[in-house]
């Protein structure tokens, strides 16, 4: 028997089509943002908002990834900026392939802001890079304060985490320092943002970020 | 449930391998850290299912865990993180950043004698 090394990663084939992509992202200017986070936590919620603040000319386009229907394509399409439905059909996570077959049809110097939405759940796409330029993971105040530190694999990979929901904050236990102090433990560099989809609270300062990603256009 | 997808990653890169060498490949070895977000348990699992009764079989997989560390940014101590606390032992530090544990990587692969 022999032993032969392998020092190589897994999804090494991810990997090179993720630099592939980030590689054309930096060609053309595009910037791009990774939403994760689990199902009903306001991904889809917080684009439209996004995309509602928006200028009629601005270049942005989503990408929405979901295992079955285009209902999140649906919604967003009606802000006038391309949408395109990634449906997996059973994969619980986008891969940096899907990403780059859904672009195809895109002019690649077309877009200066790219937003996806990957599928809802806060495991699995924690490990497959899409060649964003930064990580963004949704936690909304109804899930608990724990989940950074159940799911620290997803946490500890987030430039931004965004705390969704605080409209609802008198209505359940939830306890902010906490939630803050468990993000900190697994990613001490996230910035974090309090934010209310519905209210509207906290929006600015998300789309602040999203300013200083981009650059101003 | 990312394991299934993964295994069957793993056992592509078996066959690469088994080809090139031309014999058959008795044991995949990999590392998974802690926070590369794969269940061990539930990546043997799938392994065992896509190799069972293909000419993959006898095929072992061989897991090599790898704790979540952290290095503080102060003193440079490089320390396991136990139950979350990634402030720095030695000086106290919250200035920390990981040092691995996010790995998913092959290893090695065993090969027979042909």
């Amino acid at each position: 028997m022999t032993r032969v090394p392998l020092e190589r990663k897994v999804l090494n084939e991810n990997d090179r089509l993720a630099a592939d992509l980030r590689q054309g992202f930096q060609r053309y200017g595009t910037r791009c943002v990774n939403l994760i986070s689990s199902p009903g936590s306001g991904k889809t919620m917080l684009l439209e908002r996004t995309l509602a603040s928006f200028e009629p000319g601005r270049r942005v386009a989503v990408l929405t990834g979901d295992i079955q229907t285009d209902n999140d394509a649906q919604r967003l399409a009606r802000y006038g900026f391309p949408v395109r439905q990634i449906t997996t059909g059973g994969a619980c996570h986008l891969d940096a392939r899907m990403v780059t077959n859904a672009l195809a049809e895109w002019q690649p110097d077309s877009i200066d802001l790219l937003l996806i939405e990957n599928v809802g759940n806060l495991v699995c796409p924690s490990s497959y890079d899409l060649g964003e330029e930064a990580r963004v993971v949704l936690l909304s105040v109804t899930e608990g304060e724990d989940k950074p530190l159940k799911y620290p694999a997803t946490f500890n990979r987030a430039d931004l985490v965004v705390l969704n929901k605080v409209d609802l904050l008198p209505y359940v236990p939830f306890r902010m320092e906490l939630a803050r102090e468990y993000i900190r433990r697994v990613q001490p560099d996230a910035e974090i943002v309090e934010v209310s989809c519905t209210t509207g609270a906290g929006l600015d300062i998300w789309l602040r970020w999203i300013d200083a990603k981009v650059g101003a256009c | 449930m990312h394991e299934m997808s993964i295994a069957g990653s793993m056992l592509e890169a078996v066959r690469a391998e088994s080809a090139r060498h031309n014999a058959h490949v008795l044991a995949l070895g990999v590392k998974i850290g802690d926070l590369s977000g794969v269940d061990s348990e539930s990546l043997r699992f799938c392994f065992d299912a896509l190799v069972q009764d293909t000419d993959l079989a006898p095929l072992a997989l061989q897991i090599e865990h790898l704790p979540w560390r952290n290095r503080c940014r102060q003193c440079a101590q490089d320390f396991a993180v136990q139950e979350y606390r990634t402030e720095c032992p030695q000086c106290g530090s919250a200035d920390t950043a990981m040092a691995s544990g996010q790995e998913l990587e092959f290893a090695y692969m065993e090969i027979a004698e042909t």
